[in-house]
């Protein structure tokens, strides 16, 4: 196959980019599980506080976003 | 897949996105129909049909449609008093707007071969510029410059706090870029996966032994991204509805 | 189907590769005005539609629906309430009757012992009445038969002096048995 070396390190780094998603994963792993110990641990209070969940979910996930959206702009729009 | 694309696999994980003309090939002015305005314009009729044409009968007890167009009022009423308080009600056809329009969006965008106008950054972009704008109008002119003490955090030791108002004003500033990413950002991965993974499908065309193994992987793959499109479709929705919410809160009451 | 045109992409682009090929949409800046005005058209409609027509629909539907709710619990509430005063209204009857039944006794009673003691009464001077004829009659019965023994016992005297020989004094022969039958 070939290629240029710009075209190697545009692959690579969306690859690298990718790594970023794993953080996310495990931040919006870390809100859920958090949420779900202290409303096992206080069901009544666990309602009200699914907002800040989705809220919490949201901004961990967001980051993650980021990283994917630099491996996108990485293979498709350099 | 750089040996598999040589033997002609197709991978289009931006062509759901493309924007064209809906009539001949011309180039896109600002008003020339495109893909946009034909979902957008179904998108309508759908919230139409549900908001209008399912609550005509003002029924006491009402019908499937109805209670279906109820619920998502009740939900999003709910949601913006209890966020904002009271007086955050008058923005609630404001929010209400933004909520149908990103929810009806993402769903419609789940349709096979249908497009996605919240996938796209120009669009959650002006979004989340409407939602900056709105909050820092509304702010200033609810509070005056006591609206600036959101970036003043009178709890902090006061040496930290002219740093924390740097802070505090960056991460204002970067609300709407989070905000409009978040929700194209989102939409697109999903999209972009579930069309990778269909890429994977037709290997069986070209040979029988891997496509055994790797086609219905990838249809199993694809189904279960569906999935979790439609849950992230309504989640997305929600957050993008929540988080204007709660910025509107920090402008109607900046004190906490 | 597509391989085949992709295959031909390939050979088209093998010289700035796949990506170059395909650039993002989402930053193809020529799009962008289209995109901002639809969405600009969409939203106001939207917003038009929601604030003119739905939204005014459905909070009136929920608001009737809540009034509605509202004025049946009242109603029911009303319902309760009559219902409440018809039981007190019926247990009062009852008591009432129940009170109207026992005077009706209580006299009813006082009436048959009235009756009842006129009548012991009656009875009781009728029999006293009898009893004393009847002792009456019994002494006279008595005084009778005394008279009657001393008569006989008298003649019995008279007959056994006779037949003893004797002359009988008819005087001395009825104080004599007198003082004996008394005896």
């Amino acid at each position: 196959m070939e290629g240029s070396i710009s075209e190697f390190g545009q692959y690579l780094g969306a690859g690298l980019a990718c790594i970023g998603l794993a953080g996310a994963a495990m931040g919006v792993g870390n809100v859920a599980g958090n949420f779900l110990n202290g409303a096992l641990r206080n069901p009544s209070a666990a309602a009200g506080q699914t907002a800040t969940l989705f809220i919490g979910m949201a901004f961990a996930e967001a980051l993650g976003i980021f990283a994917f959206l630099v491996a996108l702009l990485l293979l498709f729009a350099v | 897949m750089a040996e598999e694309a040589s033997e002609g696999l197709a991978f289009h994980p931006m062509e759901p996105f493309k924007i064209h003309s809906l009539f001949g090939e011309g180039p896109i002015h600002w008003y020339t129909p495109t893909n946009v305005t034909l979902w957008m314009a179904i998108g309508l009729i759908c919230m139409a049909l549900l908001l209008v044409v399912g609550t005509r009968g003002r029924a006491i007890i009402p019908s499937r449609m109805q209670s279906l167009a109820e619920l998502v009022y009740g939900f999003i009423h709910k949601m913006v008093e209890d966020v904002t308080g009271k007086d955050g009600l008058k923005f609630f056809p404001y929010i209400f707007t933004l909520f149908l329009f990103i929810v009806f969006s993402n769903f419609l965008g789940l349709i096979p071969l249908s497009f996605t106008p919240t996938a796209h950054i120009a669009v959650t972009g002006v979004l989340a510029i409407l939602v900056f704008v709105t909050v820092t109008v509304v702010g200033f002119v609810k509070n005056g410059t006591h609206f600036l003490g959101l970036f003043w955090v009178s709890s902090a030791p006061l040496a930290l706090r002219p740093i924390l108002a740097v802070i505090e004003v960056i991460s204002y500033f970067v609300r709407p870029v989070s905000h409009s990413i978040r929700l194209a950002g989102n939409m697109m991965a999903g999209h972009a996966v579930i069309e990778v993974f269909a890429g994977f499908a037709p290997v069986i065309l070209m040979s029988a032994a891997v496509g055994v193994l790797v086609t219905p992987l990838s249809v199993l793959a694809v189904t279960a991204m569906y999935g979790l499109e439609v849950i992230v479709a309504l989640v997305q929705a929600y957050v993008f509805t929540i988080l204007t919410c709660v910025y509107l809160k920090d402008a109607l009451h900046p004190g906490h | 189907m597509e391989t085949e045109q992709q295959v031909a992409e390939m050979a088209t682009d093998a010289a700035h590769g796949a990506a170059a090929a395909v650039p993002m949409p989402q930053l193809d800046l020529s799009t962008f005005p289209n995109q901002i005005f639809w969405l600009c058209v969409a939203l106001v409609v939207i917003y038009w539609m929601l604030s003119r027509i739905a939204l005014p629909r459905i909070s009136a539907v929920l608001a009737d629906r809540q009034s509605t709710i509202a004025g049946d619990i009242a109603a029911a509430e009303d319902y309760k309430l009559k219902a409440k005063d018809a039981e007190a209204a019926y247990e009062k009857a009852l008591a009432d009757a129940r009170a109207q039944a026992q005077k009706i006794i209580a006299e009813t009673k006082a009436e048959i012992q009235k009756d009842l003691d006129a009548a012991t009464a009656k009875a009781d001077t009728e029999i006293a009445k009898r009893a004393t004829e009847s002792e009456a009659r019994i002494n006279e019965i008595r005084a009778g038969a005394l008279e009657a023994v001393e008569a006989v016992a008298r003649d019995a005297a008279a007959e056994i002096v006779v037949a003893l020989g004797g002359q009988a004094d008819t005087g001395a022969l009825a104080t004599a048995v007198g003082a004996r039958v008394k005896g």
